[in-house]
């Protein structure tokens, strides 16, 4: 299982002090957050992708590039790309060559965005959001397994001949996840492709998220890549430890009651109880997480965390990823007992190459 | 056949003019829709009690567990009564919270008794300007009568449209006969049923 930090690199006020930080320094934070990600035994980074204030990535494949000049294990992925408002063949091109220049340390997770304004600035229609997911993405999943290619669609112009360079690392595309919280067209998406699903269930109710997977779970089986329990599963979600659950809980209130996202709702106790929002002591958030498995209809393959959102400080995200660190291996020992053997690990470069070797020889 | 009734009070006292409008209009639908041979179960439904879920559910995107079951109770209803006081001319902001985070489809072909209780008659027309439109663009089929009850309506109640109570049963049997030649509401599911991927992909 994997086990990772993902940001969606908001450039947020901190409430307590005031202080808002300069994009300039959210950018190089956040590279810091790779890499002790990295040191303290993580298996996942990713960051997100967004064009307008407050958030800073808008070029994702630049800040993952210098990201992977910097690292050396870790896996690069995203939270999400959009597949909605990008040209299909610029994701091709880009995650292509992050792919070569990572030693394919990379995969994507792709997503439609969740700002309205961003499709006209890109020259789309919020209202086509599903048929453009589904219609760039067929596309892109076409340019990184055919050489040349021939395409015509709704939404781009058509190609003729057209071979997206450089190809794919040992010629095996990225690996590719597909975020949503409540389409079940896009769970529908990721089970026919046999590609991952991830459900950000930071903002959902257990309920929801179980119906999700499950529907993504029993279309993956339809579909013929496997059983329903070898579905590939991530979740997300907002962790905040400290030693003592009181402190955490007392450090991280102000944060939760001036959050875009929590604020003015339901308490940040009953926010605590009704979603997975984690904020307690280690061994309070090793119970909620190992529990997770409930949210994702079985045993699953990446668990990402946010640490650095809301405006939380430098040192505060830091200490967040050294706990992480601590946690992580404890969630690995238990999340493994009672492990069916059949149920996959989420695929890699390496894992998909073997896979591949394994399959030209048996076919001799 | 068994018929279920939602009726929804967006009232804010106790007791409450609205409530008891509210009650009268489902005893009067229950007494129709027997006579025409259905067994009723009626389903009061209080806006008060679910005020900070609904704020919360704006809030949030989603409903909590109790709001679920709100939700699912309208949907499954084979009719709605809905009665709200009239505030600043309209609508309480509460009663259109409730509209605002029903599903958009929740009320499609679904027959609807509108009715508002308000401090003087001169507001009746709230019904026809403000709560009508509101559903017919839900798409839900709103019967022709709707009931206003004013202060006087529960003295003698002469007005120029008749008594409060002939209303009432004038609206009752309208709900009841539009619920009585439909089928029970079926629920769409999209994650028991969803759009298989070649559809998606023909667009």
């Amino acid at each position: 299982m994997q086990f990772g930090i993902f940001s969606v690199g908001d450039v947020t006020a901190d409430p307590v002090t005031g202080r808002t930080p300069s994009e300039h320094e959210r950018i190089k934070a956040v590279v810091e957050y790779a890499r002790l990600a990295e040191d303290v035994g993580l298996d996942v980074f990713a960051i997100g992708e967004h064009h307008n204030p407050p958030f800073m990535p808008s070029s994702p494949t630049t800040l993952l590039g210098h990201v992977a000049a910097r690292t050396e294990r870790i896996v690069l992925s995203t939270s999400t790309t959009l597949i909605t408002t990008n040209d299909p063949v610029k994701i091709a091109e880009d995650y292509a060559m992050l792919q070569h220049l990572a030693d394919g340390r990379i995969d994507l997770m792709m997503g439609r965005g969740n700002t309205g304004p961003v499709y006209p600035w890109f020259g789309q229609d919020i209202r086509n959001g599903i048929p453009l997911a589904v219609e760039n993405y067929a596309l892109l999943h076409r340019l990184w397994r055919e050489d040349v290619v021939d395409w015509e669609g709704k939404f781009r112009t058509p190609l003729q001949s057209f071979t997206a360079t450089p190809r794919p690392l040992d010629g095996i595309p990225p690996f590719v996840w597909h975020g949503s919280i409540r389409s079940p067209e896009i769970a529908e998406q990721a089970a026919y492709y046999g590609d991952g699903f991830l459900h950000n269930n930071v903002l959902w109710p257990k309920e929801h998220v179980q119906r999700m997977v499950s529907l993504y779970r029993r279309r993956f089986e339809h579909y013929g890549h496997g059983s329903a329990d070898q579905a590939i599963v991530g979740l997300a979600a907002q962790l905040f430890v400290r030693k003592n659950s009181q402190d955490a809980i007392r450090e991280f209130r102000p944060y939760f009651d001036s959050s875009p996202v929590y604020g003015g709702g339901p308490s940040l106790e009953e926010t605590l109880e009704q979603t997975a929002l984690l904020v307690g002591s280690p061994q309070q958030v090793i119970d909620r997480i190992l529990a997770f498995r409930e949210y994702a209809a079985g045993d699953y393959q990446r668990q990402v965390f946010n640490v650095d959102a809301l405006g939380l400080p430098h040192e505060t995200v830091l200490r967040q990823i050294e706990a992480l660190g601590e946690i992580v291996p404890v969630l690995r020992r238990e999340f493994a007992i009672g492990r069916p053997a059949h149920v996959p690990d989420a695929p890699t470069h390496a894992s998909l190459k073997a896979a591949r070797l394994a399959t030209v020889e048996a076919a001799r | 056949m068994r018929r279920t009734l939602a009726v929804v009070s967006a009232g804010l006292r106790q007791p409450s003019s609205t409530r008891m409008l509210a009650d009268r209009l489902a005893g009067a639908t229950r007494r129709e829709l027997e006579r025409l041979g259905a067994e009723v179960d009626a389903h009061p439904i209080e806006l008060r009690e679910h005020a900070h879920d609904l704020v919360n559910n704006l809030l949030l995107g989603y409903p909590s567990r109790e709001l679920q079951e709100v939700h699912d109770t309208v949907a499954r209803a084979d009719a709605l009564i809905v009665v709200t006081p009239t505030f600043a001319a309209s609508y309480s902001g509460l009663f259109k919270t409730f509209t605002d985070v029903l599903d958009e489809t929740a009320l499609v072909d679904k027959p609807v008794l509108i009715a508002a209780t308000g401090g003087t008659g001169r507001h009746s027309l709230v019904l026809e300007h403000a709560l009508r439109p509101l559903f017919s663009y839900l798409r839900a089929v709103v019967v022709p009568t709707a009931v206003f009850a004013a202060p006087e309506d529960w003295g003698d109640g002469g007005t120029a449209q008749g008594s409060l109570v002939h209303r009432i049963d004038r609206a009752a049997g309208e709900l009841a006969r539009e619920a009585d030649r439909r089928d029970p509401p079926t629920i769409n599911d999209p994650f028991a049923d969803p759009t298989p991927f070649e559809d998606l992909l023909g667009g």
